[in-house]
């Protein structure tokens, strides 16, 4: 018998892993995206339910609601039809075919020789945001900086790409 | 969580959903007359008396009115739209705290929905989400004046977003929680946040304009330029939906904003008047629905005031001026409190 979380537990998995599938095999690329959204609101789901509150509420802000927002906004430019899709040459479906193919022998062998466990959080509360915020700004300080000033370089290195666009424009006006 | 619990936090979310649903319908009462008022004209005054009846025959005419949906749109997703617009409008008011406990025989009732202690990000979750309604509805349209109106939407929102976030930072230093409950509970009488952050307070109420699509930054429905924006191809209640979201989000906006800054349902000499609890209670209630009144009513005299921004003051502003003063307002906040904790030297 079941008990409540597990079942919980078993039915995101079933629904996570369904709409992350028909996210590859939904035919319009908008349709993919929104199958992308209920996929990471089906792994928020998981993280609540490990008690991981403030990791499911941030996939949540950052994943579902502005990393998606920007992916629906570039395919909604690209105007993406049957008719103006690349012919892909046979070659390269046998390729993928085999690849595909290798990747699943790959994954078999892996569960293969793997036991299925129960998720389980260790220690409840260290999902809670204040746990979270004094190991990341106690323990793990240096990391947590080195991440930021990663993240503060790719932002100026793409505010960088944009502008360096504008003025080659503008001399080629001059 | 025992029956009664269950029983009253169902009969909650009903009086809840109830009570956004008539305050958004009143609003379009309100707003009509408010412009009138600034316009010096009447507003409505033939359905009822003072066109109190007004809401309902709109509502009416909405419902009886021929459904379109273009040949060329998405159908799937052009349905889903409006319905993703008025889903995240109402999933917010979960959080809210609406009053103080009260006690019936022996029984507590908690006037909150859930106190979740990550209830103001949880806010924000679904403020994010908000935009899909613009976007996939004006995408699914088929229509280029949607697209762009969708497009300006998503956008703006996202921009508005960080600026929104940054500005809320100085508060949580503040409190040291995120749960609302907490942050009202921390402003008891008259020790409200506005006092300490009135940067901050203006900065966020420029950015629910803002998030809200309210004039001055509704160019993604900019009628001039886009005929209806992302709503141009809807017809019939779907429209419906979107025009009523924005109300409740006004809604619920005004009740975030006099939550995080305006002491929620506290009030002056809330303790020292000698009331019960209960009545204390009910008349916290009864204080918060006039300061969200206010602010709905802030919302409308900024929209008949100031006239529309162009798109690129509006990305000026949020990026250049609400990012960088939010940003300065944390760094002055947490000066001050280290000062004040006498751990800075």
């Amino acid at each position: 018998m079941l008990s409540i979380s597990q079942g919980l537990f078993y039915f995101l998995s079933f629904i996570s892993v369904l709409f992350a599938l028909m996210v590859i095999l939904a035919k319009n690329p908008v349709h993919s995206v929104i199958y992308l959204i209920v996929t990471f609101f089906c792994i928020s789901g998981h993280y609540f339910m490990l008690n991981a509150q403030f990791l499911g509420i941030v996939n949540i802000i950052v994943y579902a609601g502005a990393i998606m927002v920007l992916f629906l906004f570039v395919i909604m430019f690209l105007n993406l039809n049957h008719e103006t899709e690349p012919k892909t040459p046979i070659l390269a479906k046998i390729a993928g075919a085999i690849c595909g193919g290798m990747l699943l022998l790959l994954v078999v062998a892996i569960f293969n020789d793997t036991q299925l466990i129960y998720a389980q959080n260790p220690n409840n509360q260290i999902g809670l945001i204040k746990n979270l915020g004094l190991v990341l700004f106690k323990d793990y300080l240096f990391p947590f900086e080195i991440v930021s000033i990663l993240f503060l370089a790719a932002m100026v290195g793409a505010v960088l790409l944009a502008k360096k666009d504008d003025k080659t424009k503008q001399s080629d006006i001059i | 969580m025992d029956f009664i619990t269950l029983i009253d936090k169902s009969v909650l979310i009903v009086i809840i959903f109830a009570v956004s649903l008539v305050t958004a319908m009143y609003s379009t009462y309100g707003e009509r007359k408010i412009a009138a008022f600034f316009q010096d004209r009447l507003g409505p005054t033939n359905a009822g008396p003072w066109g109190l009846l007004q809401p309902l025959a709109d509502g009416g005419k909405l419902f009886m009115k021929e459904e379109i949906i273009p040949d060329q749109a998405n159908k799937a997703l052009f349905i889903l739209g409006p319905s993703i617009a008025m889903l995240t409008a109402c999933m917010t008011s979960a959080v809210i705290p609406w009053g103080k406990d009260l006690y019936f025989f022996d029984h507590n009732i908690v006037l909150q929905v859930a106190d979740v202690n990550i209830g103001l990000l949880y806010v924000f979750g679904v403020v994010s989400l908000g935009v899909y309604g613009a976007l996939i509805g004006g995408w699914a349209s088929n229509n280029k004046f949607s697209l762009m109106g969708a497009i300006r939407a998503a956008s703006q929102n996202i921009s508005y977003e960080l600026a929104m976030g940054l500005s809320i930072i100085s508060i949580i230093m503040l409190t040291g929680s995120l749960s609302l409950r907490d942050i009202v509970e921390q402003q008891a009488g008259f020790n409200w946040n506005i006092w300490y952050q009135p940067l901050a307070f203006l900065i966020f109420f420029v950015c629910a304009l803002a998030e809200t699509n309210r004039a001055p930054f509704d160019l993604p429905e900019c009628e001039t330029e886009l005929v209806g924006g992302y709503h141009t191809e809807y017809s019939s209640m779907k429209l419906g939906f979107y025009l009523f979201a924005e109300y409740i989000n006004m809604f619920i906006s005004a009740a975030v904003i006099s939550a995080l800054f305006f002491g929620g349902y506290n009030f002056p000499f809330m303790n020292s008047i000698g009331l019960s609890s209960n009545a204390i209670a009910l008349l916290g209630v009864g204080f918060f629905f006039i300061k969200i009144l206010f602010f709905i009513f802030l919302f409308m005299w900024v929209r008949w005031t100031i006239p529309r921004f162009r798109y690129d003051q509006l990305m000026k502003l949020g990026w250049e001026i609400l990012i960088p003063l939010s940003i300065v307002n944390i760094i002055i906040t947490g000066l001050v409190i280290l000062i004040k904790e006498g751990s800075l030297f």
